[in-house]
């Protein structure tokens, strides 16, 4: 198991819903995705497959560069692919939106 | 290992009540009978193996349907019994429990074991909110379904403190397989994460037992140990008749603190949540 | 225009198998009567599970919805099946007892709370062994406590089953409702096939097993109450239907003379016809009265 984390400190957006999508599932995750308390947006990850921080990194910046919400994301991962992440993550942001 | 199965149970059911001998009409796996403790009538229950019986798959003393429903039957009979007695005068029920497992059978499966086991269970629990003292005297393996059938509904759970008493949802060779981990590796990690632990010593820091005894030799105990388990089983009816009829003395006690504070902080967080409407 | 009579029925339906544990809940309520009661963002997770490198789930893969079902109030307890197989651990089934225990809080205060439990589980943690297996009994006791005050209705309905300790938590309760799809049993094929050999269970059998745990064969012996289709919208019916009948006079796992007798009239020399059991036990004598 590996946690990681990044910060986006250009996410300045005020966003007021909260929102909790998917499950620990083999090659699934669950998002909870919510105001944040800090500037910018921050992201904690947990993921149960260690190694693979450069594809998180991958995601999460080709994430925040269209999405500009100042958010806390927290995610715990059992191995989904970066597709399933990004999916799961816009799944989140449209239940935020709405 | 497997031939030890039962033999600490039998042993302490004689032990404990004189007798050793199945009543007409219940199968050989199931012992039963009237003793007394300090002077109070007490239902004795032990389920042991019986190398003859009808049923293939509870041959080395796992719990099968008829064992669940002959001890369902007779703590049902107590309860009837003592219906209109006060609580004080309820007669105690002692869980002698020394079984490998539930049995795994097609016979078991297709005719509703976990239906049998359901019943028995219900029948131990209604006694304890009933305000029969029901006391579990774990004499040597209690494992998963077997041990939630016989004995782990009770009031209050003791247990002797040597390597031969093994208490766990899972046999070790199963759960090393299931969780691919060589049985070692599961071992070591018993010692570092409590609930994993196949050691009676980290089982008591859970918070579940009433209390530990010790016998040098469990299965041939002596005089002196028989009359000190009496009077530990004496303090554990005599603690029941006093305590709740739940069984929140699991989760309240000083070791619950330390070791089940998600226990705990569920059902505070629930329990706010709940009237805040 | 005829067109929409002839589009068939599960064109239309909506599978209550295809949702996951949290909308399986919400779906059996009336609407706009039930709030979720310590989620995803109250993060009280598994402290074992990340100790042994495994990824943790915020709300334990246990779901707690509390509202009303035709009117009468209700609390929906559902197990999520596909974090880590449903299986019960010290937080998810600490949760499931502190429902049904505070359930009864209101039961004895005059305000009867049916409890639904959603059980898509093989049973106990391994990752938690003992205090999943603690829960199990203590999850069986306070099921047992409400008992007499509102009904406990278990819903089994996905593939996963129901298995290990929670199926005793079925075997209790006041009313069982399962789909074909699904299968209530102590232990599964594999265990058993492990522990006795294949010459006992093949495991690989699935007609056999289906045959043996499933839904109709279960519901057609008496051992559970209701058979429906995987539709989102007749299992909320079947639901309404038991928490409105309320309490059952008796309860299946009380009667034990009954199925003792039962159980004595088995020829076990060799394994169990099940059409034979089936004619045999689904009289109007058993089950829930």
């Amino acid at each position: 198991m590996e946690k990681i984390e990044f910060n986006y400190p250009e996410a300045k957006r005020l966003i007021t819903k909260r929102a909790h999508v998917g499950v620990v599932g083999s090659g699934d995750m669950e998002v909870l995705l919510e105001p944040n308390r800090e500037e910018g947006a921050q992201v904690f990850i947990t993921t149960s497959v260690n190694g693979f921080g450069d594809a998180w990194k991958a995601v999460f910046d080709r994430f925040f560069s269209k999405f500009d919400g100042a958010v806390r994301i927290d995610i715990n991962d059992a191995g989904a692919t970066p597709g399933s992440v990004l999916l799961r993550l816009e799944q989140a942001v449209e239940v935020i939106e709405q | 290992m497997n031939e030890q199965i039962g033999l600490r149970g039998r042993a302490w059911f004689k032990a404990l009540t004189g007798s050793d001998t199945p009543n007409g009409g219940d199968p050989n796996s199931v012992l039963a009978t009237t003793a007394t403790i300090e002077n109070q009538q007490s239902l004795f229950l032990c389920v042991v193996p019986d190398k003859s019986s009808r049923f293939p798959c509870v041959r080395d003393g796992q719990v099968g349907l008829e064992e669940a429903f002959t001890l369902a039957t007779h703590v049902r009979t107590a309860i009837a019994e003592d219906r209109d007695k006060p609580r004080e005068a309820k007669r105690p029920i002692i869980a002698i429990v020394d079984v490998k497992s539930q049995a795994y059978g097609r016979r078991e499966e297709t005719a509703g074991i976990f239906f049998a086991a359901a019943v028995a269970a219900d029948a131990y629990a209604s006694a304890r909110m009933a305000g029969h003292p029901v006391i579990s005297l774990i004499a040597g393996q209690a494992f998963s379904g077997g041990f939630l059938t016989h004995g782990y509904q009770a009031n209050r759970i003791l247990a002797f403190d040597d390597a031969g008493i093994v208490i766990h949802a899972m046999h070790k060779d199963a759960a090393a397989r299931i969780t691919r981990r060589p049985v070692a590796e599961l071992e070591k990690l018993g010692h570092e994460i409590a609930p994993m632990s196949y050691d009676v010593r980290d089982y008591a820091k859970l918070g579940l037992l009433f209390k530990l005894l010790h016998a040098d030799d469990p299965q041939h105990p002596t005089s002196n140990e028989v009359a000190e388990v009496r009077n530990s089983i004496q303090q554990a009816i005599a603690d029941s008749r006093k305590g709740k009829l739940d069984l929140s003395n699991r989760w309240e006690s000083d070791a619950a603190i330390t070791m089940r504070k998600g226990t705990l902080a569920v059902r505070a967080a629930l329990e706010a949540q709940w009237f805040n409407e | 225009m005829n067109a929409p009579t002839l589009i068939p029925d599960f064109v239309n339906r909506k599978s209550f198998i295809e949702l996951d544990a949290r909308a399986r809940a919400q779906s059996l309520f009336d609407e706009s009567t039930s709030k979720e009661l310590v989620g995803p963002f109250d993060r009280i997770e598994s402290p074992w599970l990340a100790k042994q490198g495994i990824a943790p789930q915020s709300d334990d893969g246990c779901i707690v919805i509390k509202g009303k079902i035709g009117g009468l109030s209700a609390v929906a307890i559902a197990f999520e099946g596909a974090f880590q197989g449903g299986s019960v651990g010290e937080v998810s089934g600490a949760k499931m007892t502190a429902a049904l225990d505070l359930a009864t809080e209101d039961s004895e205060a005059g305000k009867p709370t049916a409890a639904i439990l959603l059980l898509e589980t093989g049973g106990v943690r391994l990752q938690e062994a003992n205090l999943g297996l603690a829960a199990v009994a203590e999850i069986i006791s306070s099921a047992l406590a409400l008992r007499p005050h509102a009904p406990v209705i278990t819903i089994v309905a996905g593939t996963v089953g129901c298995f290990g300790g929670m199926s005793l938590v079925a075997g209790l309760s006041s009313y069982t409702i399962m789909t074909r799809e699904a299968r209530l049993g102590l232990n599964g094929p594999e265990v058993i096939e492990q522990e006795s050999g294949i010459d006992e269970f093949d495991a690989s059998d699935r007609a056999l097993i289906w045959a043996i745990h499933g839904g109709e064969q279960r519901v057609g012996m008496g051992l559970a109450d209701v058979l429906v289709e995987d539709d989102a919208g007749k299992i909320a019916a079947a639901v309404r239907d038991c928490v409105h009948k309320g309490v059952p006079e008796k309860h299946r796992s009380e009667q034990v003379e009954l199925y003792r007798a039962r159980i004595a009239a088995l020829d076990t020399s060799s394994q169990i016809d099940l059409a034979t059991l089936r004619r045999q036990w689904a009289d109007p004598q058993g089950g829930v009265r």
